[in-house]
């Protein structure tokens, strides 16, 4: 990895709901900026610049909310830069925070990703009318559905894998306080009796809609190791990052094994030295708003060869007492505030290593990959994460 | 039905130490029930121009033809045109008839109705590569019931009536299935 070390020192989520209504949305911000801060031991006046990510203007129909944010994101009279990348955007606003310490620019950034999906339509929002594109008559679930069936047609994966992920992520969700959806009563049966949305696609095999704030700092190597001096907390020393993207539509594109994903996994492991991501990664937070793209992901990632992806999940191979755990946290089908989701799977990857994740901590977890995706499966970002210094 | 009993292990949205308020200088009575939520409705009307290469797109559409551009490089036909080529970045300079005759490359079933203009559920909402063309336009399905589509089924535009026509892809009302045999699947890998 090119530049100066860089480590996530403090890790800071909301309580992620339907609709956080308690606070408004700089008192959502400034949940997950404390807790970060807190868990950083620092304050404020610690932090150098502050990057952030969030989902689209258009989902929560107000322009450039950083800028009448800024007291609430920390970032008064300092550096403040926005990311944008759709779905993907908490990744990389989380691999621009790096870049700001691997530059040797700064020594410790504040970066924070965050959506209120209860303010607006997102769905709506994704259907745009003629003529500005083709239009996409049922959202995001309309839009990816498509390939989850060519993906089940090239693998011969049984209709039950895509039920097995969302039983296990939404049980994964049980173990974490600040997931949005906790269904201590959901079983295999009451998700395949779920209404069906988007054929292949059921209710419970969909990601919900969140409201939530997720924040972290980032710091250099001497400041990482002040920190954890101060805290007692063992920093996530960052191996590797990773971006790439692909046009949304271009002929030879495959949106179910997307090039954009295999080059971003293959770039990110060769920084971080991983030559076999299964034997040599410990716990992964993967982007899977749909059941099914955890196997997708799975094989696109380098996990398992194209088409047997299904197979780890039907062995329980990801299941948190698998050998590759896949969303202990309960991933996006739990939790899903876009703007926020991508930089929650790069932070969870980060408690993992750190040792932090309470009751769905992978006992000796040491490398852990976090993996964001959006717009129309075009946009990659990805990190490893680990708990020696690389 | 408390967050116990749902299995939603308390954590504080207000963490302690993050919040001190000041007592107000004017009293106001917060009650138990503050202001939570506002409705503020938005729209927005945009005037579009869609530039050169998607004016000879929809003036094809009004005359029920599907015109797209060549990529001068890999000499594929891009259709709705930009006019210039995604791959390799070069301006499409040469159009090209394609269709309207189509093969599905992938569909789903929606059962759940939103969006503009959305039909009744369930319908089918399709890729459709028309003949000659290197990528898929969005549709949805008609004349057929949704459990006969299929992957590699052939297809052709419904086009609205003669006096509807606009420069618009509304023009096609849906898409029906026509008797000829399937595209092999394997054949529209990369053409979504």
């Amino acid at each position: 990895m090119a530049g100066n070390r860089v480590a996530v020192v403090g890790v800071g989520q909301t309580k992620y709901a339907a609709v956080r209504d308690d606070v408004s949305l700089p008192g959502l911000l400034r949940e997950a900026v404390f807790r970060a801060l807190d868990d950083a031991h620092m304050t404020m006046d610690d932090i150098d610049a502050v990057v952030v990510g969030k989902a689209p203007d258009f989902f929560e129909g107000m322009m450039m909310p950083e800028s009448y944010l800024a007291e609430a994101l920390g970032a008064v009279g300092k550096p403040l830069f926005r990311v944008h990348t759709a779905g993907s955007v908490g990744g990389s606003t989380a691999l621009v925070a790096a870049t700001h310490v691997q530059s040797g620019v700064h020594d410790r950034v504040l970066t924070i990703g965050w959506q209120q999906q209860s303010v607006s339509e997102a769905m709506w929002a994704l259907s745009f009318p003629i003529p500005f594109q083709q239009q996409l008559v049922a959202g995001a679930g309309g839009y990816f559905a498509p390939f989850i069936r060519e993906y089940i047609r090239r693998s011969n994966a049984p209709d039950h894998i895509g039920i097995q992920v969302a039983l296990k992520d939404r049980l994964n969700a049980l173990k974490n306080p600040y997931a949005h959806l906790h269904e201590p009563d959901i079983t295999f049966e009451s998700i395949e009796e779920s209404f069906m949305l988007w054929e292949p696609i059921r209710y419970s095999e969909t990601c919900p809609g969140s409201d939530g704030a997720i924040a972290l700092v980032l710091a250099s190597e001497d400041a990482a190791e002040a920190a954890a001096a101060s805290s007692g907390v063992p920093p996530a020393w960052i191996h590797g990052t990773a971006m790439r993207s692909e046009p949304a539509t271009a002929s030879g594109r495959d949106q179910v094994n997307p090039d954009a994903g295999k080059e971003c996994a293959a770039d990110v492991y060769a920084q971080a030295g991983i030559t076999d991501p299964r034997r040599q990664v410990d716990v992964v937070e993967m982007y899977v708003p749909f059941s099914w793209y955890e196997p997708m992901w799975l094989e696109n990632l380098g996990f398992a060869p194209e088409g047997e992806g299904w197979k780890l999940t039907e062995d329980g191979v990801t299941q948190m007492t698998g050998d590759l755990p896949v969303n202990c946290s309960g991933g996006v089908l739990s939790t899903n505030p876009i703007g926020a989701s991508g930089m929650i799977r790069f932070g969870e990857a980060a408690l993992q290593v750190r040792g932090q994740a309470g009751d769905h901590q992978v006992d000796g977890a040491r490398v852990a990959v976090g993996h964001a995706y959006g717009g129309a499966a075009q946009f990659y970002a990805m990190w490893v994460v680990g708990s020696e210094k690389p | 039905m408390t967050a116990d009993d749902r299995g939603d292990r308390s954590i504080s949205t207000l963490p302690e130490g993050l919040w001190t308020q000041p007592t107000p200088s004017v009293p106001v009575d917060l009650g138990d029930d503050p202001v939570r939520r506002q409705v503020v409705p938005a729209s927005m009307r945009y005037d579009y121009t869609p530039g050169l290469a998607s004016t000879r797109f929809l003036r094809g559409l009004a005359e029920k033809r599907f015109l797209g551009e060549r990529c001068p490089e890999t000499g594929e036909v891009y259709i709705p045109p930009r006019g210039v080529s995604p791959v390799s970045g070069l301006p499409t300079t040469e159009q090209v008839e394609v269709g309207p005759k189509a093969t599905i490359t992938s569909f789903c079933v929606v059962h759940i109705g939103f969006g503009f203009n959305a039909p009744p559920t369930p319908f089918v909402s399709a890729l459709f590569l028309p003949d000659g063309a290197a990528v898929s336009l969005y549709g949805t399905m008609g004349e057929v019931s949704h459990d006969q589509v299929r992957i590699g089924m052939r297809v052709e535009p419904v086009w609205v009536d003669d006096d509807q026509l606009t420069e618009s892809m509304e023009n096609i009302r849906y898409w029906r299935p026509i008797d000829e045999p399937d595209v092999p699947a394997e054949q529209l890998k990369g053409h979504m």
